[in-house]
């Protein structure tokens, strides 16, 4: 049982670790392309229409990356988690079913177009079938956040005989409260990834100088985009998906935060340490008194929640990893926002292009935005633990009850496999398209 | 209410079957009959854009099944569980190859992706044949040994197969002669399908060549589909039984039959859509008999501890159901509307469309 239980749990990590790498580099870049295709459609500047079609081709291999990943997540609510499936399908199957029908129709059968069908299409057309994948996208991850939302804070419920959860109120699942804070901060997330990544070809582009004119519209965009994105997943976003851990999840909220005990007088704000769970202390602790509690309640002195008030059978099941989380999370986004700022401020100064330092710095920043990302996913994930449905239903009710664990691992040990020769094939071809650079789309266009 | 759902449920799976039937045909053809470099890209230029809608179908119909009928969900995929992982793995690679193999322009490289292409679609094409047969034969609900149930009464696991690939034993496997028979009868209608597809989107040197295979394999498909007849009644003997009641019910039998055998008339088509029309037929009839002569079981049961899984037993609650009705309408009918464009725009002939040429 204890052997099943992990490697199905490791299993889904796994594959949906994997999974998310491709929709968060997706979803955000639809929108940086439908903005270059405007860009055209305004400016007739053609090297704009390069670019929208240069990061196009990114976009499809990431895309089909996304899909064919995709596919196994839904497919394994089924085979790893048949029990949660059967108790709660009524409810989650709405919102993933949604998915299906309102954004991966409208995605696939417009990328196609997108893909294919410039010259079928005309200018306008094509731009409007860009935006139409965009939507979808954004629509998909939507549909996603509410599923997830009603885990992390279920609504519009009741329970029936068997223990089955039924649906009682569809537009509740819409009004989560956990769900729009969560949605915005989510895809500020992917759009940060989406820009550091246009940014990086940009600076790689201008540091090799080559490709030099779209270096410059690649990191100037991506700037701008960043510097959006990377304030908007701070505040107000990020502010209020944690209010709402505070609010809803006050066990969860004291361990990404690290509070064993709770604080007379004020809770310190933890920038580093490593948690002691033998000792039920951080070491190495380096922190800034009374500001958590003035970021959370806006008083010096609100008194925070230490883990220590509630009882261990609803703590987190793995309070390190869910510290570690929050903070990689926090901490990189905090340095985001910083190297953001400051190129804009150089962008505005004229001078951006110029300074190789801060160019190599975006270059090098490529793969950190996966990271706070995927760290971002563990907080939620493993702050709610040890529930499948908060407070409702655990984790060990929810899975397959005939899938034996030499089985579950079989197949776990195939996903990694598979999933290490997409990965490379996927690298192999990303940085080949790269080094090509927009400029083989004009020569192909001549 | 129920009902309502799995007639949605059917037509969706029913499409899916259609489109990424093609897909999967195409495949086939792609491995055994394609021979030069232009007639392969004639293949996979007559499927480029659509694949992957084409997949949203199966993905789609997954949420409805997860939304509509969650016990069956459970139940049949942790059942099916080792099949259904083999089908992802496939279908992945699959999609992969056909994304991948334009990429680099390598002798070594097209050649591995062409062969995985093509063998990817002829396996999914057995195994979803195959469990088309699974879900005919009925599964050991409950897992009774002895007469006594070792699971709840709607699990149970299937392995992928037991020592004498006998349906009627009491452990059954994935793959027994009937499922693998079916899985036989899935592969030729298919690749007769995508033949018939790439004639269709297509005006390659490869469509005269194919319409001769069509006409051998028709007859090949003539003589597994009356043996298959045959045996499904040992199998299954209370398959007629829909039929003996509902008469109406004989119009899917009688559409697989106009298709099988308007096929034979390849050779004189003058519309290249013919064709595909007819296979089209054979697969929506002989899928509709199918399911005809289950209804309303969706998953029989081979023991007589524990009743089949039905429409009834496994469905979600009514609120739930009926709220989904709204929703789904409006994504039904953009659904449609898609599709109209998308046709529109990749209307007619597909050899030019530059497909994997990034």
């Amino acid at each position: 049982m204890e052997d099943m239980i992990l490697y199905n749990r490791l299993q889904f990590a796994f594959t949906i670790t994997f999974h998310y790498l491709f929709p968060q580099l997706t979803m955000g870049l639809s929108l940086m392309i439908v903005y270059f295709k405007w860009k055209f459609l305004r400016t007739k500047i053609d090297d704009y229409n390069h670019a929208a079609k240069f990061w196009m081709k990114i976009f499809a291999l990431n895309f089909t990356m996304g899909v064919v990943t995709g596919i196994p997540m839904e497919f394994q609510f089924g085979t790893n988690w048949a029990k949660f499936s059967e108790l709660t399908g009524g409810i989650i199957g709405q919102t993933l079913a949604m998915e299906g029908m309102f954004s991966f129709f409208l995605e696939s059968s417009f990328l196609g177009m997108f893909l294919f069908g410039e010259k079928l299409l005309g200018h306008k057309l094509h731009f409007l079938s860009g935006l139409m994948v965009f939507i979808g996208s954004w629509a998909s991850g939507f549909l996603i956040i509410a599923t997830h939302s009603w885990m992390q804070y279920p609504v519009g419920y009741e329970i029936v005989e068997n223990g089955k959860f039924v649906l009682n109120n569809f537009t509740a699942l819409f009004n989560n409260p956990w769900l729009w804070p969560s949605y915005l901060h989510n895809q500020a997330g992917s759009l940060i990834t989406s820009s550091f990544f246009v940014a990086a070809v940009g600076a790689f582009y201008l540091l090799s100088n080559k490709h030099s004119r779209f270096g410059k519209i690649f990191v100037k965009t991506g700037v701008i985009f960043g510097v959006i994105s990377s304030i908007v997943v701070a505040f107000p976003t990020g502010d209020m998906a944690a209010k709402n851990v505070v609010k809803y999840q006050p066990v969860t909220f004291a361990a990404m935060e690290g509070i064993f005990k709770t604080e007379k007088g004020g809770s310190e704000i933890v920038l580093i340490g490593q948690p002691d769970m033998q000792n039920k202390k951080l070491d190495n602790k380096i922190a800034v008194p009374n500001v958590l509690s003035f970021l959370t309640y806006q008083r010096w002195d609100a008194e925070i929640k230490g883990l220590n008030e509630f009882d261990e059978s609803i703590h987190p099941t793995n309070i390190p990893g869910l510290y570690y989380g929050y903070h990689i999370m926090a901490g990189l986004g905090t340095i985001f926002i910083a190297i953001m700022l400051t190129a804009t401020f150089l962008l505005w100064k004229n001078r951006l292009f110029q300074t190789k330092w801060l160019l190599w710095i975006l270059m090098f920043m490529i793969p950190f935005p996966y990271i706070a990302n995927t760290a971002g996913w563990y907080t939620a994930e493993l702050g709610r633990q040890p529930w499948l449905v908060y407070n409702l239903m655990r984790m060990v009710d929810g899975v397959s009850p005939t899938v034996s664990s030499g089985n579950a691992l079989f197949t776990l040990l195939g996903f990694v496999g598979l999933y290490i020769l997409l990965g490379l094939l996927f690298l192999m071809l990303v940085l080949k398209t790269i080094r090509k650079g927009p400029e083989s789309q004009i020569a192909l266009n001549n | 209410m129920e009902i309502f759902w799995f007639v949605v449920l059917m037509i969706m799976l029913g499409i899916y079957v259609i489109l990424d039937g093609y897909d999967f045909g195409a495949g086939i053809v792609h491995l055994f009959f394609a021979k030069t470099e232009e007639e392969k890209k004639a293949v996979t230029n007559s499927i480029g854009p659509f694949w992957d809608a084409n997949e949203v179908w199966l993905i789609a119909s997954g949420g409805v099944l997860f939304f509509a009928f969650p016990t069956l969900y459970a139940s049949a995929f942790s059942g099916f569980y080792l099949p259904l992982m083999l089908v992802l793995w496939l279908l992945i690679f699959r999609a992969i190859s056909l994304e991948l193999r334009g990429q680099v322009h390598n002798r070594m490289w097209e050649l591995m992706w062409d062969k995985l292409f093509g063998l990817a679609s002829l396996l999914l094409a057995l195994f979803f044949g195959a469990a088309l047969g699974n879900v005919v034969r009925g599964v050991n609900l409950g897992m009774v040994e002895n007469g006594v149930s070792t699971q709840e009464a709607h699990y149970f696991f299937l392995a992928l197969w037991n020592p004498t690939f006998d349906p009627l034993a009491e452990h059954q496997g994935i793959i027994d002669w009937f499922t693998l028979l079916l899985g036989l009868v899935a592969v030729v209608t298919l690749t007769i399908h995508g033949a018939n597809w790439i004639i269709l989107k297509t005006s390659s040197t490869l469509n005269m060549r194919l319409k001769t295979v069509i006409f051998k394999l028709n007859f090949v498909l003539l003589f597994l589909v009356i043996l298959s007849a045959y045996v499904w009644h040992d199998v299954k003997p209370i398959s007629l039984h829909n039929f003996e009641t509902y008469y109406w019910l004989w119009i899917f039998p009688i559409i697989a039959t106009v298709g099988l055998f308007g096929q034979f008339r390849i050779k004189k088509f003058t519309k290249d859509l013919s064709g595909f029309i007819y296979s089209s037929l054979f697969i929506f009839g002989s899928f509709g008999s199918t399911i005809a002569s289950m209804f309303p079981i969706l998953l029989p049961s081979t023991n007589a501890v524990n009743p089949s899984l039905t429409i009834q037993n496994v469905a979600a609650h009514e609120y739930g159901l009926s709220v989904g009705i709204g929703w789904f309408s409006v994504a039904a009918v953009l659904v449609i509307v898609y599709f109209i464009i998308q046709f529109k725009v990749f209307k007619g002939k597909l050899d030019d469309v530059g497909y994997g040429d990034h």
